[in-house]
């Protein structure tokens, strides 16, 4: 039942093109597309290892750096009288670098997890992506500091007997980035529903049990940390290649609180709590703009969070889902939307 | 003579000043059924803690069929076999009974995360068959009527049970359970002491603690008896019923009610 | 070397402040185990009730001041009883991102009021420096130094002397016990976020005039703050004072030899090497306040 519901989804994000003419709802659309890309990979850490990682916009942002820089070439100087000068190379490989560079800063930062838990591990992501912020904003030679990198092409895709593709307009990104986030969505729900998912969720409950049959905490605290931050970097790459200027400014920290709001309100733990999340924070401020300043809407996005936070602690999604769920248990808690569903797919 | 499973060799614990186990030496047979009980205070969580890689030892070793299981992390030891139970928090208790024993299946026929991924056959046939393998799981310490259940909700006896099963799912050759009784009533009790026998029955080695003397006395093939960081006797449970030191150390109370 | 004593009067100076942030963060974190991510808020909040008082009220400046610890006072235990108590029992990811949304909240609001210009204090102090052989110092950050200063001192003795200040203690050290002995946890709880608050509002009320105000000023503030408690250790005032010079110190020797662009990223540097590599920080002996 509910894979109808997935396909019917698709089907009517895909057909929106068809019917919508505001370029600058389709910009946000993207925009928001892209992150909630990020949303989904920040959920994979917070919702289902249950890791807080304040950093995740420096995966992001990481990702969009290398691959905007990929693309654009750059010659910098290096200690030692050592010089690396890169020529441009098409983006698409700009993409897939983006996700393997930003995979590997995943790595160090899971690393990290293993061996500071808890609330300073939330103080660790934070300092990390302050300092990627630090670095891009003063290596100039590298990064242009503030004054940005732009420029950046669009992604081309090479056909097979047609040519090259060159995405540029609105249209064909918002294709390519719904493309992107179907395939992360179907990603993360086989990785959730496999032992690994088990073994994510089991160390998330109760380590210690987990521990004692055999799940390895350090891999797999690593190992979702990696394809968190790939999938991040993918987003900032898609990013990159479609406002096609970057500056030190995508490494904001309210970037950060922007995807954690999202994942909080749709609901952590659950495969669709991003989408929602997402189209809701991603949407909201483009029709809030004509009535209420920028800032204005951030105190009330503030609000919403704590109030979220106070009254419907689970998000959206798991709370309608335990609304109309079956009553199957006499306990307050219910298990995530993921874990209900499969149930209801198998033993309805 | 029985193959040696467990191997606890000159085993000391120290707090700081604190002696909490002193030159503790035993050793449990394959397929055995051995105890570990003594008045509160002994060290037995302690040893259990040692045994099972909660705790490293301040000196001794402690080996299972011939591997050291010095400074191996738990998981290491539960790849080795050594799976233990947990007196509190037995269960993931957000997660139905079903749910649990299918983490505990973890370690069992794994396929590759990328198989996983990408839905292969070999993945699916693998999923098919561990689920199959939990709802027999499930049968077998008889909460089949409970199986969809959050563990969460269910009685702390029937946790227990939950505990042991997730314990078996991740098919242990030696199962170490710790106070796997307390809290139970005494129908509980006697059928979890079947469920042990039964367990036993299919090759697993096991080592308990307990305090409840009359469990301990009817399921054990021998019996450890600590006091003061110390093993004060050893042997089979008539041995220990009549044993001077142990009716000592329990001031008379526990040995006369057995 | 006249570089490195100018250098040293700097660190002096920005480190009795960073002193008063961390002894602030050391206290709610130590005894609440609060990630407080409102105090940065509370620092800028400090500075821009200066900027309210003496400029757009023309208070005297020195009058100012107290009006400022006490609003810092007063808006940290309005935050702890309206969100904090209600979460009480709760784990710590609900409360961190609690806190996270007063945070974001807060600052906007700060941004929708007075705009992202940076305002300006007007001191009462004289503008030419006092001259001390090779090294040169303004009256105004004197002045800082020895508020500062007095501060840390008073607090100290609030902690160490007072009948709240061993209540405090106790809660730290075990809150069952404690109130068992019949302390009022929840009025502790209050105190202490009240207090660490007041204190952040006194340093951003003591630096705001150094610099400019601005409103996301205390977003740098409030990361030095943890850098400095988990240099110190956790509910470790000591350690707290002397994690703040030795930060101020690593930022004036990072900015005057290294590269001032890097002189903020100090803070965040400390933290993610002590946590590597010593996560109890510096001074090893076990956590407590006092």
């Amino acid at each position: 039942m509910k894979s109808g519901v997935a396909i019917l989804t698709v089907v009517a994000f895909a057909s929106v093109p068809l019917w919508l003419r505001d370029p600058y709802l389709m910009n946000a659309l993207i925009t928001t597309g892209i992150f909630i890309i990020g949303a989904m990979s920040l959920n994979l850490l917070l919702g289902f290892t249950g890791q807080l990682s304040l950093g995740h916009i420096a995966f992001f942002g990481i990702g969009a750096y290398v691959s905007a820089l990929t693309s654009l070439g750059f010659d910098v100087g290096l200690p030692f009288g050592l010089r690396i000068v890169h020529v441009p190379w098409p983006p698409i490989v700009g993409f897939v670098l983006a996700i393997v560079i930003a995979g590997l800063c995943g790595y160090l930062v899971g690393l990290l997890s293993f061996r500071v838990r808890g609330a300073y591990f939330v103080i660790v992501t934070i300092s990390f992506a302050e300092v990627v912020r630090l670095v891009a904003l003063n290596w100039v030679e590298l990064t242009q500091g503030p004054l940005a990198l732009t420029n950046i092409p669009s992604i081309t895709i090479g056909l097979p007997g047609l040519g090259d593709l060159t995405l540029r307009t609105k249209l064909q990104n918002y294709y390519l980035v719904l493309s992107v986030a179907v395939v992360t969505y179907l990603l993360i729900s086989r990785l959730v529903h496999s032992h690994f998912g088990r073994a994510m969720r089991g160390l998330m409950e109760n380590e210690t049990l987990a521990v004692s049959v055999g799940i390895d905490v350090t891999k797999t605290l690593t190992l979702a940390a990696v394809i968190s931050a790939g999938i991040a970097g993918a987003a900032g790459s898609l990013y990159a290649h479609y406002i096609r200027i970057i500056d030190p400014e995508v490494f904001a920290f309210i970037n950060t609180v922007t995807m954690v709001i999202m994942v909080i309100t749709g609901g952590k733990g659950s495969l669709a709590g991003p989408v929602v999340g997402g189209m809701i924070f991603g949407l909201l401020p483009v029709f809030l703009r004509p009535i209420m300043a920028p800032e204005a809407q951030w105190i009330a996005y503030g609000g919403v969070l704590i109030v979220i936070l106070f009254v419907l602690p689970r998000g959206i999604v798991p709370s309608l889902a335990q609304r109309f769920a079956k009553p199957r248990s006499r306990a307050e808690t219910v298990a995530p939307v993921a874990f209900a569903e499969r149930d209801a797919k198998e033993h309805a | 003579m029985t193959a040696i499973a467990l191997q606890v060799e000159q085993v000391a614990v120290h707090f700081g000043g604190l002696v909490a186990l002193s030159d503790m030496t035993f050793t449990v047979g394959e397929g055995e059924i051995v105890s570990l009980i003594g008045p509160n205070g002994a060290g037995k969580t302690t040893a259990f803690n040692v045994v099972t890689g909660f705790l490293d030892p301040t000196h001794g070793a402690v080996s299972y069929r011939g591997t050291a299981l010095n400074g191996l992390k738990p998981h290491q030891i539960a790849d080795l076999g050594l799976i233990r139970t947990f007196q509190r928090t037995s269960v993931f208790p957000n997660d139905t009974v079903y749910d649990n024993l299918l983490v505990g299946l973890h370690r069992q026929g794994r396929v590759s995360l990328l198989e996983a991924i990408l839905g292969l056959p070999r993945a699916r046939s693998s999923r098919r068959r561990l689920r199959e393998r939990a709802s027999e799981l499930v049968e077998w310490v008889g909460l089949e009527r409970r199986a969809h259940d959050l563990a969460g909700s269910l009685s702390y006896g029937e946790q227990r049970l939950v505990g042991v099963a997730l314990a078996l799912a991740a098919e242990p050759s030696m199962l170490l359970l710790d106070e796997p009784v307390s809290g139970m009533n005494a129908s509980e009790t006697h059928t979890f002491v079947q469920l042990v026998r039964n367990i036993r029955d299919r090759g697993v080695t096991i080592l308990l603690v307990e305090h409840d003397m009359p469990m301990v006395m009817s399921v054990s093939d021998r019996i450890v008896v600590l006091n003061y960081g110390r093993i004060i006797a050893e042997g089979s449970p008539d041995v220990i019923r009549n044993d001077p030191a142990v009716i000592e150390a329990y001031l008379g109370q526990g040995a006369a009610r057995a | 070397m006249s570089e490195f004593l100018q250098h040293l009067i700097n660190m002096l100076v920005l480190g009795g402040t960073y002193a008063l942030l961390g002894i602030g963060l050391t206290l709610i974190f130590g005894i609440m185990n609060v990630v407080n991510f409102t105090h940065g808020v509370l620092y800028t909040f400090g500075a821009y009730i200066m900027f309210i008082v003496v400029q757009q009220l023309g208070i005297n400046f020195f009058l100012a001041l107290p009006l400022a610890v006490v609003a810092g006072w007063l808006l940290g235990a309005a935050i702890e009883l309206t969100l904090l108590r209600p979460l009480r029992g709760s784990d710590i990811d609900t409360t961190m991102l609690v806190m996270i949304g007063a945070w974001i909240a807060m600052q906007s609001g700060a941004l929708w009021i007075w705009g992202g210009v940076a305002k300006s204090v007007a001191t009462p102090f004289p503008e030419a420096p006092l001259v001390l052989g090779p090294v040169s110092v303004s009256w105004l950050r004197l002045f800082v130094l020895a508020a500062a200063a007095m501060l840390i001192v008073v607090t100290y003795l609030l902690i160490n002397r007072t009948k709240l200040g061993c209540a405090m203690r106790a809660t730290f050290q075990d809150q069952d016990t404690a109130s068992l002995m019949g302390v009022n946890v929840d009025l502790i709880y209050t105190s202490t976020f009240a207090i660490g608050s007041s204190l952040a509002a006194a340093a951003g009320a003591l630096l705001g005039p150094v610099y400019v105000i601005f409103p996301q000023m205390g977003d740098l503030a409030a990361v030095k703050a943890f850098a400095i408690v988990i240099l110190g250790g956790l509910g470790n005032i000591t350690g707290a004072v002397i994690g703040g010079f030795i930060l101020a110190l690593a930022e004036e020797l990072g900015a005057g030899y290294v590269s001032s662009g890097y002189r903020d990223a100090m803070g965040f540097l400390i933290i993610i090497a002590v946590l590597i590599f010593k996560p109890t920080g510096l001074f090893a002996r076990s956590e407590r306040v006092g």
